[in-house]
């Protein structure tokens, strides 16, 4: 059972893709929040500069978008990881259930 | 058990009574809106408990609600679950201290989740069936690693645990004018009742409620104070402004995180933290498969990036509504603070926005805040006993654990934790806190983390690496944290801190997963060779679910 999934090409299409696709976005949040981190270590000025003349200083905005963004992020994986990822591995059980037979 | 309710009511209402002769001093004078509609609260969670009561009948039940919570409420209860009181009161004073500052935090706390939704949350649910430990001992050996789970997530639980007692206890001591030590007591009883008889289900549903009303209530904050602002941040901002003492100061990154060190380290703490937290990774056993358990952290990680953005308004609302009131009503000039500290912004601003009326509900909501955080913490950790140490570690070779028992020992382990927290809860009231939370998230981060992330994605993984790993993440957590600022120099009084950072994470994080690595490639072993063997089917049920356990149709 265990060799015949790992020979199934849709099974090992569904780990190359999920995998490659769940480290891309793991990397995106990681250097988004790293950046803002080191922006706040080493140039806190950057954010504290204001956007045009006013109180509203750069930090509130970007601070803002890096929670939208981080929830936009999870929300692209949802969708595309229970629709595409998850027909692969219906695909996967229905070849397995067949070979079973 | 409608007699055990029925009896904590009436003792209730006597103390209530008896409060209100209390009333002068640092307390507040008897809140009789407030505690009408907590008491509201508390019949409803209590109404629940006694029918999830009724349907919690196997260890799935008590454990994981059967499995069978939908995604979206499994959002919910998560987001329930997350915003604790030290979310909504700590951040909101932190914004309404040091303006921009709390928000970085906010930040900090929210950016660990889309990485639970990448790398931990589905692998949980296809590989797990009740705690978090069933992964981290899926190939290894049961023992020794159900250990080192246990150890990790009672560490986390019992100091979380900690901080919310303490917490709850002044909240209600100058909210509902009650005694510190009632209100403790109070806490520890209506969780340990949650927990024991309803289990999971009820947890969840308190959790659930709990999520609606915060929400609620915050938002309902946000829009008053911006409405008097025309909807204007450049207004509330100018306002704020020109009242905090820190005048423009609050629009930028100030000295809370001051060196890079500390900024990167608070950074993995915060981060890697929230995805080692036991009472967190329970929540994705609670749902029937990966899809649902993907669309859960979907639903929480908006409900909760949504709240700390509500929290940063409400900050800023707290300036120029509380601070700058007419009359300086919320001021206390003996502490030189707001009365009852800083962190009482947002409760405050409640009444400045809403009246009495409204600061009673949102006294009720933030008590509503507390209990549904405990519930949670003390479920985890009477699953870590019961589940891991009873039932796996220590029951006899070869031998199946009766269901039935395990269950009566989790409702012990249950009350055990009750006792412990309520214990622990009134020993801390005095003691400087602050240090807690910080260990938690640290041990989180540099003992459960590592060793769980490891055994779902690293073939080479042996027992002997995760526990030698895990135990030393565990003890570099525990020594950073007491030499550094918040317990060597705060605390102990010394002068100066062997090692300056609050949160030690930069250090003990990779420290664990170093040791990890090295004690697994250099163990040649047999036991290390099987376990090696058998990551291919566990990576297969991993990543297929084919195998994992359901939901439990009833």
């Amino acid at each position: 059972m265990i060799d015949k999934i790992k020979a199934n090409p849709s099974y090992q299409k569904l780990i190359t893709e999920r995998g490659a696709f769940a480290w891309k976005l793991t990397i995106t949040i990681l250097v988004v929040y790293y950046a803002f981190i080191l922006f706040i270590a080493f140039s806190p000025e950057t954010l504290g500069a204001s956007i045009s003349g006013g109180l509203t200083t750069w930090g509130i905005p970007i601070g803002m978008a890096i929670i939208v963004f981080a929830f936009a992020l999870t929300g692209i994986y949802v969708k595309r990881a229970n629709s595409e990822f998850d027909d692969l591995l219906q695909q996967v059980k229905d070849d397995i259930a067949k070979e079973m037979k | 058990m409608v007699k055990i309710l029925s009896a904590l009511m009436l003792s209730a209402v006597a103390v209530f009574a008896a409060g209100a002769d209390l009333g002068a001093g640092t307390k507040q004078d008897l809140n009789v809106p407030a505690i009408i509609m907590f008491f509201m609260f508390v019949f409803a969670t209590l109404g629940i408990t006694y029918w999830a009561s009724k349907k919690t009948k196997s260890a799935s039940d008590f454990y994981t609600a059967g499995g069978g919570i939908t995604g979206t409420q499994n959002g919910m209860a998560i987001a329930g679950d997350y915003m604790s009181a030290a979310s909504f009161l700590g951040i909101t004073g932190m914004v309404y201290l040091k303006g921009y500052d709390g928000l970085i935090f906010s930040i900090g706390f929210l950016v660990g989740w889309p990485v639970i939704l990448f790398m931990i949350s589905e692998q949980l649910r296809n590989l797990g069936k009740y705690t978090f430990a069933d992964v981290t001992a899926y190939r290894l050996r049961q023992k020794p690693v159900r250990i080192l789970a246990a150890l990790g997530s009672i560490a986390v639980v019992i100091l979380y645990l900690i901080a919310q007692m303490v917490g709850s206890g002044k909240l209600i001591e100058i909210l509902f004018g009650l005694d510190y030590e009632f209100a403790v007591v109070l806490v520890g009883a209506l969780m340990v009742m949650y927990v024991a008889f309803g289990g999971m289900l009820a947890t969840t549903w308190v959790q659930i409620i709990k999520a609606v009303l915060l929400l609620a209530g915050t938002t309902f904050m946000s829009i008053m104070v911006m409405a008097q602002f025309g909807f204007s941040f450049e207004e509330l901002f100018k306002t704020a402004t020109e009242i905090h003492s820190q005048g423009v100061a609050i629009m930028s990154p100030g000295g809370l995180v001051s060196d890079p060190v500390s900024a990167i380290s608070l950074g993995i703490a915060l981060m890697f933290g929230t995805a080692g937290l036991p009472h967190i990774l329970m929540r994705f056993f609670t749902v029937a498969d990966a899809k649902e358990a993907r669309k859960s952290v979907f639903v929480a990680t908006g409900l909760i990036g949504y709240f700390y953005i509500l929290t940063f308004i409400m900050g800023f609302g707290a300036i120029v509504l509380v601070l700058g009131a007419e009359g300086n009503i919320y001021w206390d000039d003996a502490t030189n603070t707001l009365r009852g500290m800083n962190n009482m912004a947002a409760i405050w601003l409640a009444h400045a926005v809403g009246g009495d009326y409204f600061l009673g509900f949102i006294s009720a909501v933030a008590f509503a805040t507390i209990l549904a955080v405990v519930s949670g913490l003390t479920l985890a950790g009477a699953s870590a006993i019961s589940h891991d140490l009873y039932a796996n570690a220590f029951a006899k070779e070869g031998e199946k654990v009766d269901e039935l028992q395990e269950m009566r020992v989790s409702k012990y382990a249950t009350l055990a934790i009750g006792v412990v927290a309520i214990i622990f809860g009134i020993a801390f009231e005095k003691q400087n806190i602050a240090f807690v939370v910080a260990l938690a998230f640290t041990i989180a981060a540099s003992a459960n983390f590592p060793v769980l992330f490891m055994s779902i994605f690293w073939k080479g993984l042996t027992t002997r690496g995760a526990v030698l790993g895990g135990y030393i993440g565990l003890a570099s957590a525990l020594i950073l944290v007491i030499l550094g600022p918040v317990v060597w120099t705060s605390i102990l009084g010394n002068a100066e801190a062997i090692v300056p950072y609050k949160f030690p994470a930069v250090f003990s994080v990779p420290i664990a997963f170093i040791a990890i690595w090295f004690f697994s490639i250099t163990d040649s072993s047999d036991d290390a060779a099987r376990c090696q063997e058998e990551f291919e089917a566990q990576n297969i049920r991993c990543q297929t679910g084919i195998g994992a356990d359901g939901a439990v149709n009833h």
